[in-house]
């Protein structure tokens, strides 16, 4: 045993090392995963908060939260489709035939909140579950299908709120999700539950793999991870614990936003289900190479079918979301610019339009930049068409990003 | 080896629409031995091999294994019997690491969850009992392998099952001298091993460095499957150009079936 540990520990030194450069190499290869959105995150912040010292306020931090949870949510449904190398033009407005769904039931027919959240949720499956069935059983190019699903369900939304009046939520239940938080203790505790519970998988997983014989993240990388998180998410329940009421005696406003343990929750859950099963597995497997995951024996058919479901799921919750930051549903929830902000969401984040490349997280990520551009330009008074055309423009650098490193991937061999 | 074929096909049809690529077909397999599969392009090699690993259905024929009758409707059947195939075109997921990619489609869980560790282990010890030590990283992506790494690693995943026959598909087709050396050993090991082998290739100097059999496709009629023993270069060129040698082949050369 004790001839076994010198070496050993030799290698841990130097596996740190192998780790760094490994890590380098994948970026010189056109890997360039979370890098260009954390980039960005960190440009724009600066220079809005240089422009606009409002753009600092813990106000304003939460807002960014709120603004932004609906269409991170549509996003990480869309990582799914995009996986496949589909795409779901129609996450938009499914999540506002979803959300009508929600406020016709809540508000007209006086269902309780949790029987219409399940309705609208299965409508969104159910949505899903047609658009995959024509993408994968008929083989119309997704972009056909959705494309004329985006159209159809404009129309939905039309016909469900009644032509263009809009329906008020007043359910406190439904309300409460964008708009209320939960009480600061709550977040201390679940932040340190969350990091602690993220170290010891961390450590367990690298002790296992020690233990087997197996390469093993190093000491160090663990612990540079766990500490950035336990920083990042530390900075923002802080600065989120703080007053935001203007009139902190008649009521007070402070603590994380229900929606941010909502998006954790489901940022968890996918992110298990991509990396850590075998569903998740072929879903990369179909994005990679259709033929070779047939070949295996993997039901290529039920996959994008599935990916779908997902995607048409999320836009449900996205579309709950919304109703509750708006506290209505009218006929342009969903629309507008939603799809488009979600699709660059997912790209800016670092998820491959050619499919086979993405993470939940990217959603997030790819969700902060847009929340922060829509947020901070909102600050400097521009308008909406400046705001759109800004998007479009990054939406379409990130996607430029993606081809060119594609391009840098095949260049260095790596495709 | 005096045993009987482990792997029999006999009287195959196969028809894409119109086209019948496959006409009453028969191949054996032997275990221990590489039995090469030769024939000119388009006259259905790849086709028969993916009958056998059920990823076309066959339209008439009887499929024979370890001596029994069998219907092999898919991949996942001809795995279960333990027959692997490689094919020409690779099949290999470039977005996916060695070990993923090995694993494809029968990955190791313990309860819901993937048992990375476990895979990881018997993908290592598959790879150096074929004394491969090419390969830098397991994780490593596929895309980052050279030819004939992803060939190893294509051949890697077809034994990691036990399995019983492995096919390949023109296993050296893009590989250079030394990556064509590599992996026609690989394939001499796999039969040592008690493996029947298939091994589908255009080149007689290869065809002739591993196989103990050869049997020979000509515009979709098995013209002649032989001892490699018994025949010269030249015989097997006149069996997959013109259908017949001498005696052997068919015995109306343009196909009129016998
Ligand atoms: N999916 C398909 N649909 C229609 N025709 C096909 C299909 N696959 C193969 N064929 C035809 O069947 C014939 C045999 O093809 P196959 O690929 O089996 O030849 P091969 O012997 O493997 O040739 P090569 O040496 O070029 O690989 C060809 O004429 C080809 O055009
Ligand atoms: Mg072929």
């Amino acid at each position: 045993m004790t001839t076994e540990t010198l070496p050993k520990q030799d290698k841990a030194d130097s596996a740190i090392g192998v780790h760094v450069k490994g890590y380098f190499e994948r970026v010189k290869g056109g890997e360039l995963g979370a890098l260009p959105a954390v980039f960005g995150l960190v440009i724009l912040c600066v220079v809005f908060s240089i422009l606009r010292p409002a753009f600092l306020s813990a106000v304003n931090f939460a807002n960014l939260f709120t603004q932004g949870a609906a269409v991170t949510v549509i996003a990480m449904g869309l990582i799914f489709v995009l996986l496949l190398g589909e795409i779901d033009l129609s996450a938009g407005f499914a999540s506002g035939v979803c959300a009508a769904v929600l406020a016709v039931l809540l508000t007209l027919q006086g269902w309780p909140w949790y029987l219409a959240v399940l309705a609208a949720m299965v409508t969104g499956a159910v949505i899903g579950f047609v658009l995959g069935s024509l993408v994968a059983k008929l083989g119309i190019p997704s972009f056909v299908v959705t494309l004329a699903a985006f159209l159809a369900f404009q129309g939905v939304v039309l016909l469900l709120v009644k032509d263009g009046t809009n329906i008020s939520i007043r359910d406190e239940t439904i309300l409460a999700i964008a708009n209320k938080n939960i009480p600061p203790v709550i977040g201390w505790v679940g932040l340190i539950v969350g990091v602690v519970v993220y170290a010891a998988l961390q450590l367990l997983q690298a002790r296992r793999r020690t233990a087997r014989g197996l390469v093993a993240t190093p000491m160090a990388v663990i612990a540079a991870r766990v500490v950035t998180l336990a920083v990042v998410a530390g900075a923002a329940v802080y600065v989120l614990n703080l007053e935001r009421s203007r009139n902190a005696a008649i009521v007070s406003l402070k603590g994380v936003p229900i929606v941010v343990p909502l998006i954790v929750i489901l940022l968890v859950v996918w992110t298990f289900v991509l990396r850590r099963t075998a569903y998740g597995r072929h879903i990369y497997a179909v994005g990679g190479n259709a033929e070779a995951a047939r070949r295996a024996g993997i039901n290529v058919d039920r996959i994008r079918i599935s990916a779908f479901v997902i995607c048409s799921f999320m836009a449900s919750i996205g579309g709950i979301i919304a109703a509750s930051r708006a506290n209505s549903v009218d006929p342009n929830t969903g629309g507008s610019n939603v799809l488009l902000f979600a699709v660059g969401a997912a790209v800016i984040g670092g998820t491959s339009l050619f499919g086979g490349k993405g993470r939940a997280l990217d959603a997030v990520l790819g969700g902060a930049v847009v929340a922060v551009i829509e947020n901070g330009m909102g600050l400097m008074g521009y308008s909406a068409g400046v705001k759109y055309v800004v998007t479009g423009l990054v939406l379409l650098l990130a996607a430029g990003v993606d081809a060119l490193s594609r391009k840098r991937a095949a260049a260095t061999g790596r495709r | 080896m005096s045993q009987g074929p482990i792997l029999e096909l006999r009287g195959i049809n196969k028809s894409f629409g119109p086209v019948q690529v496959l006409h009453d077909v028969a191949f054996s397999a032997y275990p221990g031995e590489v039995t090469a599969l030769v024939g000119d392009n388009g006259a259905g090699k790849s086709t028969l091999v993916k009958c056998i690993g059920g990823i076309y259905p066959i339209d008439s024929g009887e499929y024979y294994f370890e001596g029994e009758r069998v219907q092999v409707n898919g991949p996942r059947d001809a795995a279960a019997l333990g027959v692997e195939i490689v094919y020409q075109d690779l099949a290999l997921c470039d977005n996916l690491d060695i070990v993923q990619n090995m694993f494809l489609g029968r990955e190791r869980r313990s309860g819901l969850v993937l048992d990375e560790d476990t895979m990881e282990e018997m993908a290592a010890k598959t790879l150096a009992g074929l004394s491969v030590r090419t390969v830098k990283s397991l994780r490593q992506q596929v895309s980052s392998l050279s030819g004939g790494q992803r060939q190893t690693v294509a051949i890697a995943k077809a034994v990691l099952w036990n399995s019983k026959v492995v096919i390949l598909d023109e296993p050296t087709a893009a590989l250079g001298v030394a990556q064509t050396a590599q992996v026609l050993e690989l394939v001499r090991r796999l039969a040592d091993k008690g493996l029947a082998v298939v091994l589908i290739s255009h080149n007689m100097n290869d065809v002739f460095a591993v196989a103990d059999r050869i049997a020979a496709l000509y515009l979709g009629r098995m013209a002649a499957q032989v001892k490699a023993s018994e025949v010269t270069h030249s015989q097997v060129v006149e069996l997959i150009t013109a259908g017949r040698s001498g005696e052997l082949g068919l015995k109306n050369g343009n196909g009129a079936a016998s």
